[in-house]
């Protein structure tokens, strides 16, 4: 199975059409829509979506008209206007703070979506109306329906997804993919789909739509970079469940403590009941406000981030579940081995000098255009100095590799020479009445026990040796995979080899298990048993005979070069075809539940020092002896309440970047990263507040407002 | 503190630790449906109730027809625990000829029972007569723990089992839990405390003479019973000599073992294990304080062991004994170090002769450490009885007991909800650290999602509910506040501690509060008709939703639920969320009530 849509040579990018462009983090032109955004969202049909936020949202509305009600003397149990203003006008920044975190996000979702939609263009398609190629009318791109049938030639610009049914063409894709090298695509196999808006830069081919405008695949990447399908994620809703449970808690304990504060009044013979502004204070101070207003900020990011990695899900849903991830199922071909094997050895059969074998070798590789062919070639040059030689003076006959004989070579001057697997080079001899000599079987032994891939090589009825082709295992991998491990991820190398070579380059690699002599069957049936047990499993694939695994899969991310039924049957399709993105699929997943975890502790975390900044501020005048609670030595009530609600707002734009970056994962296991962000997220979230709320204090009291 | 004290105070946790195994394993035998050693006696009789009740023993049934069957159960005895105090004056065994109990104090006790809270209305030896003591209240001491517990085992079972739909058989949990567990137990318990010179018969109340016969002055009364005045308008009073006082008397080893095995702690008498002969020596009195936590901490182990893996109950466990054994010794220490206004006129020091500290309140034959030791204890545990009034406690010492109520009543707990409501606790904590190690939580294999989390929010966040919102209102309403013997800072303690008892299950009473009036009576039965079952039926939800599902595998990616950083975890979660929705109410009881005492100075 090959994985990699391999770069036509010789062909240049063509000028005009520029890769995709990477958007930076954020612009100022981000940050400017965001704010006239944030004051957009101000509808309350938007704000009810967010019941934390809406409780802010009330309360500022309520504080504003309890303000303008004392300023203008009409209520006069709630102190001063000055003071009730100033909580109101910071409560509406809490609100706008939400807005603008949300905005951000979604802002930097829309620049995405408009470098992708100045891809898409209306183009005319030339749709044939019988089954001839050269009868078609023109219509626009907009008009096609799936099953259509169009013809693409040199230049023109592929008008929807589809499937190409006839022809081969080389396609330049980095509209899609960024990637400015042309890539082949044939009729049938798995380079067979092409996708809407990509050009066409030789050659032509019939595409059968698949998909309408609107539907295609830029149109999808589009809706969810901006956000507009991004369906709640079922970690993002139990997480919202729990968020507005403790709201009304919290709504409860400072709702009381107007009847409490009421009885303690009338018990201590002094003091006032406490005001509507500072229970409405308390209350936007204790509900998690920071993560509440962060949550949908880290969702978009979390998509955001997928984009970027060039990797388009079909869901939230789908990149959540891949932090889940138990089992991850790599090919070896392309993820862990480079894709070609390389030759690296010519093992002589007895009384066979190595040049002779490698002269032979060589011989039999000339029609070999494939990459292993090729090596031969080369490293029968650099060993023994052997250069092509051209045949065309000779009579010769080329024997073209085919799937019955498992062999190739070439018959000139009476010689037959061949290469191929050993058992079929056994027979080709055994057949001429020739005899196999044991030390080859050694050989070829010798060299697949190692992970190598022997080929024999012989002229007639006698065999010559061994070339042995080596798997380059890709630097880096192991480490990866150690992480991997670390993190509880269950690596299963996936090849078609056999069981000796597999578990070589399985050691090689540093995978924990391998399914040698793969066939889609067996691949299928090791996902169920996984997913029997227990686990999660990811893979990725892009031949139509992986859709079944990729269907079954939980996490199945489909080679953009692979086929349209492989796409279809995966829940994301990585643009850059590149299998070992999976790794960086779960990195995703995961970060976005640890931010999300992590905030919502820290917001929690907040609350204690919240109490001690308030609780003291508002029944200091009936019982004086709380003031010993006042553990920041806070300068006045009004300050102290003031304080704690100007560190509840600004926390939220302060932690924007860390919500639309993503706290950072590591590899390690699940207690060392609870040890790390409970420490971080869980502590830090105590102790900050009570430095911060301090600090803001002796700023209002430095500027006389305390 | 002292040396004496803390070694009592060890000892007891040690002993209570030491008899966590035994007492667990074979509790999850019991459920389980095992064999074991009391099957030869015990079998016969499980299946003649079973045919006598026409129970398919095998029948298991899933989650919303087990919760059908305990709810009406649980209706039913209320019924009938209500018809018998309305009754009791034409019913027999009555031989002081009491009068049927009020409306709504019948109501108050018959849901108090049921609901395993025992909150006491009533003093017992002046209210009810022995059939209602017998087959009302000490029946419902047995069932309404057995049921806690039968919802507890359907809870395990949701973890345990993979892709099912049954939960098991109320009948057969209620009975094997009656029947294997606490009536042998209560039996064990009965005879011991008998032999420590507790009561059990069925005579009436007895009269003895006084040793020094005491002179009292009563009012004289008219013929029509009018107070008779004199000429300055003086009530006219004679003096009258007592020589003899009246020993109640009854039923009350039986109820008394089985009141505190169950944690339902409704005393026989009025002061509870402070009387003597409810709690005589001091040997009766480190047996009633072990059997308020043994079944409590020992079914943590009969959790582990069912859902095999022992360590997840031990973690549990000792979850709960952090936060239990420091508080305990916070309450000790306070109580021990007394009342600093009352330094110049008391020596308060401890000594030879002298306990020291504040013994207001307390029984000296308990002393300060035990006095303590109980009070959280039984109020750790939904017990609610009582060896010394908490109302005299320091204002720290009875914030100690009034505060581990309003943790959920999770720390140890009534038997079964308690560890029920850890669990509840356990997958919150698991869900915010699951998020905070990437995964999509999981705890014992189960994933936690939407509806996992939407009912444990429930089950946590009804209690304070019920206590913040019942305390509102009576500290606002004026009769309620009438009923207040302590008017200012600690007339609000009382409210809140006795909606915090209430509401979440616990009966213990803090004294200073006549709770005996309609406004109360009403009130806190509501408060514990909803605390009770509200949070039983989405417990059983979560349960019946957790049985449907596969189990996960456990990788190094599993946030691991053992070890000591989720025991924190787990920890941080029930005193935040403690702390988050009470600290107001507290501060404006007993933290003030504190810092006034402190700061006043003598």
């Amino acid at each position: 199975m090959t994985t990699e849509a391999k770069p036509i040579p010789g062909l240049t990018p063509v000028e005009g059409m520029a890769p995709r462009p990477k958007v930076p983090f954020v612009t100022g032109q981000i940050l400017r829509s965001a704010i006239w955004e944030s004051f957009r969202k101000l509808d309350p049909r938007v704000q009810i979506r967010n019941p934390v936020m809406f409780v802010v949202f009330v309360g500022s509305i309520l504080t504003t008209i309890i303000g303008i009600g004392a300023a203008l003397g009409e209520i006069t149990s709630e102190g001063s206007p000055g003071f009730i203003l100033a909580v109101a006008v910071w409560l509406w920044l809490t609100v706008l703070f939400a807005n603008f975190a949300e905005a951000v996000a979604e802002g930097r979702g829309k620049a995405q979506a408009a470098t992708l939609r100045s891809m898409r263009r209306h183009v005319h398609a030339k749709k044939l109306f019988s089954n001839k190629k050269s009868e078609y009318h023109t219509v626009e791109s907009g008009a096609l329906r799936k099953g259509d049938v169009v013809l693409v030639e040199t230049g023109d610009v592929i008008p929807a997804d589809g499937e190409i049914i006839e022809g081969v063409a080389s396609v330049n894709e980095s509209a899609v993919t960024g990637e400015s090298a042309p890539v082949l695509r044939e009729a049938g196999g798995d380079f067979s789909s092409v996708t809407g808006g990509t050009r066409v830069l030789s050659d032509w081919i019939l595409v059968r739509v698949t998909a309408r405008e609107g539907e295609g695949f830029l149109d999808r990447m589009i809706a969810m970079v901006e956000g507009a399908k991004r369906g709640r994620t079922p970690n993002e809703i139990a997480l919202s469940i729990l968020l507005a449970m403790m709201t009304l808690v919290f709504l409860l304990a400072t709702a009381t403590l107007a009847p409490f504060s009421k009885f303690a009044v009338e018990a201590a013979g002094q003091g006032s009941v406490v005001t509507m502004t500072i229970l409405i204070a308390l209350l936007v101070c204790l509900i998690p406000t920071t993560i509440g207003a962060l949550l949908s900020a880290i969702g978009i990011a979390g998509m955001d981030r997928m984009v970027r990695a060039n990797v388009i899900a079909t869901s939230g849903r789908a990149i959540e579940a891949a932090g889940d991830v138990d089992v991850l199922l790599l090919d070896k071909t392309g993820t862990i081995t480079l894709g070609d094997r390389q030759a690296s050895a010519f093992i002589p059969a007895p009384g066979v000098t190595e040049q002779e074998l490698a002269d032979v070798a060589q011989l039999a590789s000339l029609a070999d255009e494939t990459p292993e062919g090729r090596s031969i070639m080369v490293l029968a040059k650099q060993k023994f100095q052997l250069r092509g030689r051209d045949l065309a003076a000779t009579p010769h006959a080329f024997h073209k590799f085919t799937a019955q004989t498992r062999m190739s070579g070439v018959d000139i001057e009476g010689r037959r020479l061949r290469k191929g697997a050993a058992d079929a080079v056994r027979k080709f001899i055994e057949e001429q009445g020739g005899s196999w000599p044991s030390k080859v079987s050694e050989a070829v032994d010798t060299v697949a026990r190692a992970g190598s891939t022997p080929l024999v090589v012989a002229e007639g009825r006698r065999a010559l040796g061994v070339v042995e082709l080596r798997d380059i295992v890709k630097g880096g991998i192991r480490e990866r995979f150690a992480e991997l491990r670390q993190m509880g991820i269950k690596t299963i190398m996936v090849t078609g080899d056999n069981r000796l070579t597999a578990a070589a380059i399985a050691a090689e690699a540093g995978v924990d298990d391998f399914l040698a002599e793969a066939t889609p069957e067996a691949k299928l049936e090791l996902i169920r048993k996984n997913q029997a047990e227990g686990r999660l499993v990811a893979m990725c694939g892009d031949g139509t005979n992986d859709a079944p695994a990729l269907a079954q899969a939980d996490v199945a991310v489909a080679m953009n070069t692979g086929t349209q039924a492989a796409k279809e049957a995966g829940n994301m399709v990585d643009l850059d075809s590149n299998p070992t993105k999976l790794i960086e699929v779960v990195d995703v997943g995961k970060q976005m539940l640890v931010t999300r975890g992590a905030l919502t502790t820290f917001s929690i975390a907040n609350d204690v020092s919240k109490y001690f900044a308030i609780i003291p501020a508002a029944f200091a005048a009936t019982y004086p002896a709380l003031d010993a609670l006042n553990v920041m030595q806070l300068a006045t009530p009004q300050s102290a309440i003031m304080s704690a609600v100007i560190f509840n707002a600004i926390v939220i734009p302060a932690l924007v970047p860390l919500a639309l970056r993503g706290v950072k994962t590591r590899a390690a296991s699940a207690a060392q990263l609870l040890r790390r962000n409970l420490l971080i997220y869980g502590l830090g979230g105590i102790v900050l507040p009570f430095i911060g709320i301090k600090g803001i204090d002796m700023l209002l009291s430095a500027v006389g407002a305390a | 503190m002292n040396a004496l004290g803390v070694v009592q105070i060890l000892l007891f946790i040690a002993v209570l630790v030491a008899l966590v195994k035994p007492l667990g394993t074979f509790m999850a035998r019991v459920y389980d449906g095992e064999r074991t050693f009391l099957s030869p006696v015990l079998e016969p009789i499980e299946r003649g109730i079973y045919r006598l009740a026409g129970v398919r023993p095998s029948a298991e049934s899933n989650w919303k027809r087990y919760a059908l069957a305990l709810l009406l159960f649980n209706f039913i005895g209320f019924v009938v625990v209500y018809l018998l105090q309305r009754l009791q004056g034409v019913l027999p065994l009555n031989p002081q000829g009491f009068a049927a109990v009020s409306p709504d104090s019948s109501f108050n006790t018959a849901v108090s029972f049921a609901s395993n809270t025992n909150w006491q209305g009533y003093g017992g030896e002046a209210t009810m007569s022995y059939l209602t003591q017998m087959l009302g209240l000490a029946v419902q001491n047995f069932v309404s723990a057995a049921s806690g517990m039968a919802v507890l085992v359907a809870v395990i079972r949701g973890f345990a089992r993979r892709r099912a739909s049954e939960i098991g058989n109320f009948y057969v949990d209620l009975t094997r839990g009656t029947l294997y567990i606490l009536l042998p137990l209560s039996l064990l318990l009965a005879v011991i405390l008998m032999s420590q010179g507790v009561v059990q018969t069925f005579s009436a109340y007895n009269s003895v003479d006084l040793v020094e016969p005491v002179t009292i002055s009563t009012p004289v009364k008219d013929a029509a019973g009018a107070p008779v005045l004199d000429a300055t308008g003086n009530a006219v009073t004679k003096s009258e000599q007592v020589t003899q006082q009246t020993i109640p008397l009854g039923p009350a080893a039986s109820q008394i073992a089985i009141k505190q095995l169950g944690t339902n702690g409704g005393g026989f008498f009025n002061v509870n294990s402070a009387h003597p002969f409810e709690n005589p020596t001091p040997l009766a009195n480190f047996l009633e304080l072990l059997a308020i936590l043994l079944i409590p901490a020992a079914l943590c182990y009969t959790f582990g062991r069912m859902i095999g893996d022992t360590r997840q109950g031990w973690a549990i466990l000792v979850a709960m004994l952090v936060i239990f054994v420091p508080l305990t010794f916070a309450g000790y220490a306070a109580e021990q170090s007394g009342n600093p206004r009352l330094e110049a006129l008391v020596d308060q020091n401890a000594s030879a002769t002298q306990s020291g500290g504040n013994m207001e309140g307390k029984e000296v034959r308990f002393g300060i450490a035990n006095s303590a030791l109980w009070a959280s204890a039984t109020t750790a545990a939904s017990n609610g009885s009582v060896n010394a009034m908490h109302d005299s406690f320091t204002p720290l010492g009875g914030l100690v007991p009034l505060w581990l109520m309003q943790l959920g009543e999770v720390v140890f707990g009534g038997i079964g909800s308690g560890l029920y409501g850890m669990l509840m606790y356990a997958v919150v904590a698991v869900f915010i650290g699951g998020l905070m190690v990437g995964r999509t939580p999981e705890y014992l294999g189960k994933k936690i999602e939407a509806y996992e989390v939407k009912m444990a929010s429930i089950v946590i966040l009804v209690p304070p509910l019920i206590v913040l919102v019942g305390t509102a209102i009576a500290s606002v309403t004026p009769v309620a506040v009438s009923s207040v013997a302590n008017p200012g800072v600690h007339g609000f303690s009382e409210i809140l501690y006795a909606f915090s008892s209430a509401g979440n299950n616990n009966g213990s009473a803090f004294g200073g509060l006549s709770a005996n009036t309609p406004f109360y009576n009403i009130a806190l039965g509501i408060a514990m008709w909803a605390s009770r079952y509200w949070l039983m039926i989405p417990v059983l939800a979560l349960a019946g939703s957790l049985a449907a599902k596969k189990a996960t595998a456990v990788t190094a990616g599993t946030l691991p639920t053992h070890t000591p950083l989720f025991i924190t975890l787990l920890v941080g979660v029930v005193l935040m969320v403690g702390a988050l929705t009470f600290v107001p109410a507290l501060a404006l009881g007993p933290i003030v009530e504190h810092l006034q005492m402190i700061a006043a100075g003598p």
